[in-house]
């Protein structure tokens, strides 16, 4: 198993307010890890981490060979980070947003209309300026970004917020597929009985802390599955 | 960092050409503001006099709500931290954000000095063409470099609307200056001459080298938390 995420007594601050106070954790390539835990536990601040978006003030740290210390920008161009909010331009179409955020790293047109098609958006919806989409369509576009972005590293905050029950569906129907398709993600949410059945591994996030971590009741058979 | 100035300009602008703010919202409110001037003015003679200042002054107000809309459509579902977060080259956004304000302001700036030929009888004069075109390009870049700093700048605080102007108004005082006494002397008002004004786009020049270097280093750290 390639190691793409390995945290070592990790301590992150926020203005005076230490956010992770010696968090310990490691996440293997093709993983689901759901990150659960009270609000103001720290989730947030992990994702955050992780994407080289807060720096590391004690410990050790290194994302896909980054060390976060000393090179937490460079991690950014091969993580993706989705938030409350999507990153889409709501005047600018389904297919003008997922080429705008290919371009940022340079992907092709034929890499575009991959992405487009494996969250499928590539028929109906790729000329739909993202104003007109419901919330699911918009985080379904959101993450085909990811995709043309080639992020291998997917840091999910709270996904599910603000879907319907067929647009979960979807969600988790294209995280098993990222994952099937090479990519590690690590999801926080609240919402343990829809994240928990998606999760390979369940990791508990108390007091800026990691406690627990526990392999989920049927992952070996999801991580086969999606393998 | 090329590459993503004109990808971030082309987004932009096709933002723009979609949204159609500045063509429906922002020349309208520029046209209005000379046309107050003129009232308010009242005499032909002063209004003639000043006209340089007045078109400029509209410009100033136009950026500012420029300004806003360009930084608005980033914040509204959170790509200024998506970009942050996908390592886009801070540097790139920033030329991108300025080429695409440039662009617009270059459209009203245009349209402004039209409407001052006629609203305020300025003349052109083929003597002074080339001082006007290029106090119009050296003005437009020093406006947008500043504009798109100054907006990234308030992008990410409360209370941003009205923080723009009071950070914004008096760092462009020069351009202001600058630029008016060169489109006065291009002009030939109250009886300047063209001579006089290449002085004046020198300091547009100085401005505009300062905010261009200082703009595009600044921008990374401005938007980082």
């Amino acid at each position: 198993m390639e190691t793409v995420v390995h945290l070592s007594n990790a301590v992150a601050v926020l203005g005076q307010f230490p956010v992770l106070a010696g968090a310990s954790l490691t996440v293997e390539r093709g993983e689901i890890v759901l990150l659960q835990g009270p609000n103001g536990a720290g989730k947030t601040s992990l994702l955050r981490l992780f994407a080289g978006l807060m720096p590391l003030a004690r410990g050790e740290g290194n994302v896909l060979g980054f060390d976060l210390r000393t090179n937490r920008e460079a991690v950014r161009k091969r993580v993706g980070l989705l938030g409350h909010a999507n990153g889409l331009y709501s005047d600018l179409t389904v297919t003008e947003n997922v080429r705008f955020w290919g371009a940022t790293i340079g992907a092709s047109e034929s890499e575009v209309g991959a992405a487009m098609t494996r969250m499928g958006l590539a028929q109906r919806l790729k000329d739909v300026q993202v104003a007109k989409l419901s919330a699911g369509q918009k985080r379904r576009t959101a993450l085909a970004c990811l995709i043309a972005r080639r992020a291998e590293l997917w840091l999910l905050d709270e996904p599910h917020a603000g879907l319907d029950a067929a647009g979960r569906d979807e969600l988790d129907a294209t995280l098993r597929e990222a994952t099937a398709a090479g990519a590690t993600i690590v999801v926080a949410s609240h919402e343990l009985e829809r994240a928990g059945a998606l999760a390979t591994r369940l990791v508990e996030v108390v007091g800026g802390q990691v406690r627990e971590s526990q392999v989920a009741p049927d992952g070996d058979n999801r991580s086969q599955a999606a393998g | 960092m090329f590459r993503i100035a004109r990808l971030i300009a082309a987004k932009d602008l096709r933002i723009e050409l979609r949204s159609r703010v500045v063509t429906n919202q922002v020349l309208p409110f520029a046209m209005i503001v000379m046309v107050m001037f003129a009232f308010a003015l009242k005499t032909d003679e002063v209004v003639e006099k000043v006209a340089p200042g007045l078109v400029w002054l509209a410009t100033l107000f136009s950026l500012l709500i420029l300004v806003q809309r360009a930084f608005a459509i980033e914040t509204a579902d959170g790509a200024t931290e998506a970009m942050r977060a996908a390592g886009v080259d801070p540097a790139g956004i920033f030329l991108g954000k300025a080429l695409a304000l440039a662009a617009q302001l270059a459209v009203l700036e245009i349209l402004l000095l039209i409407l001052a030929v006629v609203l305020y009888n300025s003349k052109l004069h083929a003597g002074g063409v080339v001082l006007l075109v290029t106090t119009l390009l050296a003005a437009t870049i020093g406006l947008a470099l500043v504009g798109t700093l100054y907006g990234g700048l308030a992008a990410g605080v409360r209370g941003r609307e009205t923080l723009l102007p009071l950070l914004l108004l008096p760092v462009v005082a020069p351009v202001l200056i600058g630029a008016t006494r060169a489109t006065e002397a291009a002009l030939g008002t109250s009886g300047a001459v063209v001579s006089d004004g290449w002085p004046w786009l020198g300091l547009l020049g100085v401005f505009v080298a300062l905010f261009s270097v200082g703009g595009t280093l600044a921008f990374g750290p401005l938007i980082e938390e």
